[in-house]
């Protein structure tokens, strides 16, 4: 009654129509008003023709569900709408409670209506489960749609129904077992599976073919839930492909592709079925046209799609099936109509099928130049698939992509967000030695206009394929320079240290540079990045800029204190963050060696003594020690940098530093290498050894800012240069004379260090890492031992974020330097090295807790272990 | 294979919803509301697709109803676009000329046609006709149901 409702009103809402006219027929929007084959009815904005004029009343009778709906409709409010559903689901509640067989089935519509509104429903799931257990088909048809609603396998209500669904499947009724069928291929929770899989293997070998489709894809449900109920469906496979009905015919191939998928044994098995699917797609797209099938002048493109997707699984990594399927693939990539979106993602499918099994050269060719078309067509989203097809294969079919280069930089154009980020991305993976002028000048284009949330990957895109592939360092650095003007507040901490790692090392481009970068710093300081290489560079190179020397371009002219004048500009300027100030300053105090007034450097360094600015003034305060009481050292310290070393796997992450709030040191990386490891990480090994007084000493991170005006007195008070102790606190590097003075009497560390004659050990072996020990005795202090660990690792993987860490007891004192890389490559193929220096006054035997974490195949894995006593200052040491 | 199926309007109302993997409600109303204000704040000029967590989200507006499905990484976003159509055209068949408001009036009758097209997130059959032809032949069963009892209402004797 509830649902037949439907039938009685259609006919009457024909006949008002028919009164009323075509003007309100028009007034309501059709979803479809382009398809010429949907016959035309005319209807009514208003919804009358749901209640019948002999609507008859009947007292205790609760509403009906239209009427409900229309209700609700008319809410203004929320608040009124929730009201309306509140009476409304009392009303029900009661309904439920007295057991009213009769509009069980009306009031869990109602509902299932309101669960779609987001209201609680789950009162109505046992009333689901009545109605399923009912005789009358419509309570079935209700029951089972609310149990799809309402349940799911995590309420164990749902094992209820188990038994019902069971006596369902063998229901007489074809349709009230389709019901059972569809609900547990929806819903089936895998006891339920393991319950059912016979009848569902039964009625999959029924000749019926509407119960013959469903069983298919139930199957297919059983075994996502249950694998290894597979095997029971394996002889009902035997003849499903020699049926003739395409529902059939395509749920037998999900199944089939649903078992090659998840079991190697089945997939060899059904390689055998190869030809006959090469026949079936092969009748589909030489028969005529069958009216029941075709879609837009193809003949069953869902079925086509699906073969297609099950050939490729049997043709992967096979030589002879794929043999078997080339000719049809061809086929059907030179004969699909592709004036419509149903020819194209069967094309679609097929470039993909082409691309994963082996197929021939030119069959593969065909498949890109396809992906090309694709990419002029009309329609954004075969762009879209067409870029995101070609970023798959980019790295094995690169020659063929690069024949579409040109169309795929214009798509960086294009309105779509999506196809424009892919475009990007496959831009940047075409980028080679030959193009690389050509495609730069395409994507900073690109990254001039394009939206701020491109910005920061265009940038980064930009370095990294500048770095690999720059034809000469004037173009690497002006590329650069480039992104640094145009998106500067976009580009990646790390970019700063690297652009100042390459401008070091193109030594006959500095003057060059500076000129450059003076001049970009005259036009606009609101570019932080910028603003910090080219202060870093003026501190530098500032003799050259005021000589006038460069060759590359005309020479500016400028005077020391313009200069200068420049730099201070930075240290007030609203625009500069702390970090830029750092910068400034240290570049102001590198000047004093390189230009005459020195004066005038004196006294912006020690105005800076008193700064607010924590890291600023501990910096002023430590330049000033410098002009006061080692005057005699400075020209020493503030040298021109070396050339770096640069090793391509910590490259970036040796200069681990932000452009935000936290200020890193700008003392250069010679002097010391700062020490990645969070000094917070120490504190597990404190724990390790059972106290909390043992001095594991680790340098601090330098993003650390320093922390307090104590420690800052610590520092100060540590300046006396006596080389013969380490300042126990732990410290910015900046602050740690010996080290400082190390760094600079031999750039290479420790390389003067005379090996003590104590043989190498191996410290730690397991899992295929393994960790040598070699030793040396710093020089000028013999209490003062270096030991070097050497990581390497045997597996096939690379281990990543490896982390080594050392605690020893109280009397000795540590300090671990930075590693020289946190991978230690595969198969022995390279070592990590990291020195650590122990300070052992008392010349004890030396015991060492080590604790290692790191990444292996993905998974964490953290050791802990001990070493011997080590004798570190004999000739032997015992293990 | 599809993992659910939303049809929302302009204004935001969900009007239909099939789940083909098991989902807390919690978590199927917190992505409803978050696929719709992507969905909805997409401009026309767009494309159908979008990456979403690690499923592939296909849409298409008809009228005032969006329709919405999220698919796997190895699944086809064009007959994605096919099987929404199709969709589509057997509910325009089905009630003639099919609008939002037949959606919402019989919300059950959609998710009949959609349970006859689609299951367990696969199509179910890629015919038109048979697909209606299920449909109607159970809705006969179910006036079946009714009709003697409408009889005896109609006498007086219920």
């Amino acid at each position: 009654m509830l649902l037949s409702q439907t039938q009685a009103g259609h006919r009457e809402k024909q006949q008002c129509a028919q009164s009323t006219g075509l003007i309100s027929a028009l007034q309501r929007p059709a979803l479809l008003y382009n398809l010429c084959s949907v016959s035309v009815t005319f209807r009514l904005r208003d919804d009358s023709w749901y209640y019948p004029a002999s609507f008859r009343r009947r007292m205790p009778a609760p509403i009906r569900l239209r009427e409900l709906i229309r209700t609700i409709r008319t809410a203004r409010t929320q608040a009124e709408e929730r009201e309306m559903i509140q009476k409304e689901c009392a009303a029900i509640r009661s309904s439920f409670r007295e057991e009213d067989n009769t509009y069980r089935c009306r009031n869990v519509a109602k509902l299932l209506y309101m669960h779609m509104l987001g209201y609680p429903a789950h009162f109505g799931q046992l009333e689901c489960l009545k109605l399923i257990a009912s005789q009358k088909f419509t309570d079935k048809r209700i029951g089972y749609l609310g149990a799809m609603l309402l349940l799911d396998e995590r309420q164990d209500v749902h094992l209820l129904m188990t038994n019902c669904i069971k006596n369902d499947l063998n229901h007489s009724t074809q349709y009230v077992q389709g019901l059972a069928l569809c609900t547990l291929g929806c819903m089936g929770s895998s006891e339920m599976c393991r319950d059912l899989a016979g009848e569902v293997e039964k009625l999959l070998k029924t000749s019926n073919s509407y119960l013959r489709k469903k069983a298919a894809l139930c199957a297919v449900h059983v075994i996502r839930k249950v694998p290894e109920l597979m095997e029971m469906f394996l002889p009902a496979t035997k003849n499903l492909l020699s049926e003739k009905n395409h529902g059939v015919l395509h749920t037998s191939v999900v199944l089939l592709t649903e078992m090659c998928e998840r079991s190697p044994d089945m997939l060899a098995h059904f390689r055998k079925l190869v030809p006959q699917l090469v026949r079936i797609l092969k009748n589909l797209i030489m028969s005529g046209y069958s009216p029941e099938h075709d879609v837009s002048g193809i003949s069953d493109p869902f079925l086509q799609v699906r073969i297609l997707r099950l050939l490729r699984i049997l043709g992967k990594s096979d030589d002879d099936s794929s043999e078997a399927m080339n000719d049809i693939l061809a086929q059907v990539a030179t004969n699909t109509e592709t004036s419509k979106n149903v020819g194209n993602a069967i094309l679609y499918e097929t470039v993909l099928t082409i691309m994963d099994i082996k197929s021939e050269s030119g069959l593969r060719v065909l498949a890109i130049n396809i992906l090309g078309r694709f990419l002029l067509n009309n329609d954004k989203n075969i762009r879209y698939v067409a870029l995101t097809s070609l970023l798959k294969t980019v790295q094995t079919d690169h020659n063929a992509v690069q024949r579409h280069r040109s169309t795929i930089v214009d798509c960086l154009k294009d309105l779509d967000v999506s196809i424009k980020r892919r475009a990007m991305e496959l831009s940047f993976a075409l980028v080679n030695g030959n193009n690389i002028r050509g495609m730069m000048k395409e994507l900073l284009y690109f990254l001039d206009s394009c939206d701020p949330e491109f910005k920061a990957d265009c940038a980064s895109g930009v370095f990294l394929a500048a770095e690999k592939y720059a034809p000469s360092k004037r173009w690497h650095i002006d590329t650069i320079m480039r992104v640094l003007t145009t998106a500067g507040s976009y580009v990646r901490d790390d970019s700063v240290p690297n652009l100042i790692q390459l401008i070091t090392n193109s030594v006959e481009m500095h003057a060059y540079t500076v000129q450059r970068l003076y001049k970009a710093l005259l036009d606009d300081i609101s570019q932080q990045p910028l603003v910090q290489v080219a202060s870093w560079c003026t501190g530098e190179y500032g003799d050259l800029l005021v000589s006038g020397q460069c060759e590359e371009e005309e020479p500016i002219q400028v005077t020391e204190d313009e200069v200068l004048d420049v730099l201070e500009g930075l240290l007030v300027s609203n625009l500069s963050t702390p970090v830029t100030r750092g910068y400034a300053l240290t570049a102001i105090m590198k000047l004093s060696t390189r230009f005459n007034s020195v004066n005038r450097i004196k006294k912006v360094v020690s105005i800076y003594g008193s700064s607010i600015d924590v890291e600023l003034q501990q910096r002023a305060v430590e330049y000033n020690a410098l002009f006061k009481k080692y005057d005699h050292m400075r020209p020493a310290l503030l040298e021109r940098m070396p050339i770096m070393e640069k090793t391509s796997t910590n490259g970036p992450t040796e200069i681990v530093q932000t452009n935000g709030e936290s200020e890193p040191s700008v003392v250069e990386p010679k002097h010391l290498p700062p020490v990645s490891q969070p000094s917070n990480q120490a504190n597990d090994l404190l724990d390790l050894l059972g106290g909390n007084d043992v001095p594991v000493i680790q340098t601090t991170l330098p993003t650390k800012p320093a922390s307090a005006g104590g420690e800052l007195l610590d520092l100060l008070g540590d300046l006396s240069l006596s080389s013969n102790s380490v300042p126990p606190a732990p410290s910015l590097p900046v602050a740690q004379p010996p080290f400082l003075l190390d760094g600079l009497s031999s750039p290479p560390l420790f390389n003067d260090i005379a090996a003590a004659g104590i043989p190498s050990m191996t410290a730690y072996n397991k899992n295929g890492l393994k960790i040598d020990f070699t030793f040396e005795r710093a020089n000028p202090n013999p209490n003062i031992a270096v030991i070097t660990i050497h990581a390497s690792n045997t597996t096939e993987a690379e281990m990543t974020d490896f982390v080594f860490q050392a605690a020893v007891p109280k009397t000795f004192q540590l300090q671990l330097l930075s590693p020289s890389s946190n991978v230690v490559p595969a198969l022995n193929q390279g070592t990590v090295t990291q020195v650590i220096r122990v300070l052992n006054p008392q010349k004890q035997h030396l015991r060492m807790r080590i604790k290692l974490t790191y990444t292996h195949k993905g998974s964490p894995v953290q050791d802990l272990a001990e070493t011997a006593a080590l004798k570190l200052h004999g000739n032997q040491q015992s293990i | 294979m599809m993992r659910f199926m939303l049809l929302f309007s302009r204004q935001g109302k969900l009007r239909l919803q099939k789940w083909y993997t098991a989902t807390g409600d919690r978590d199927k109303k917190k992505m409803v509301r978050e696929l719709m204000q992507i969905v909805l704040a997409r401009k026309p000029k767009m494309c159908s697709f979008l990456e979403w967590r690690d499923l592939k989200i296909v849409y298409k507006r008809y009228a005032s109803l969006y329709f919405c499905c999220a698919i796997e990484e190895q699944d086809n976003e064009l007959i994605t676009l096919e099987i929404i159509h199709r969709f589509v055209e057997l509910l325009d068949k089905y009630f003639g000329s099919v609008c939002e408001l037949d959606i919402i009036f019989n919300f059950e009758k959609a998710y009949f046609i959609l349970d006859e097209f689609l299951m367990g997130g696969e199509i179910q059959d890629t015919s038109k006709k048979s697909v209606l032809k299920a449909i109607e032949q159970a809705d006969l069963l179910q006036e079946e149901d009714e009709s003697p009892r409408s009889v005896l209402e109609e006498m007086g004797l219920a």
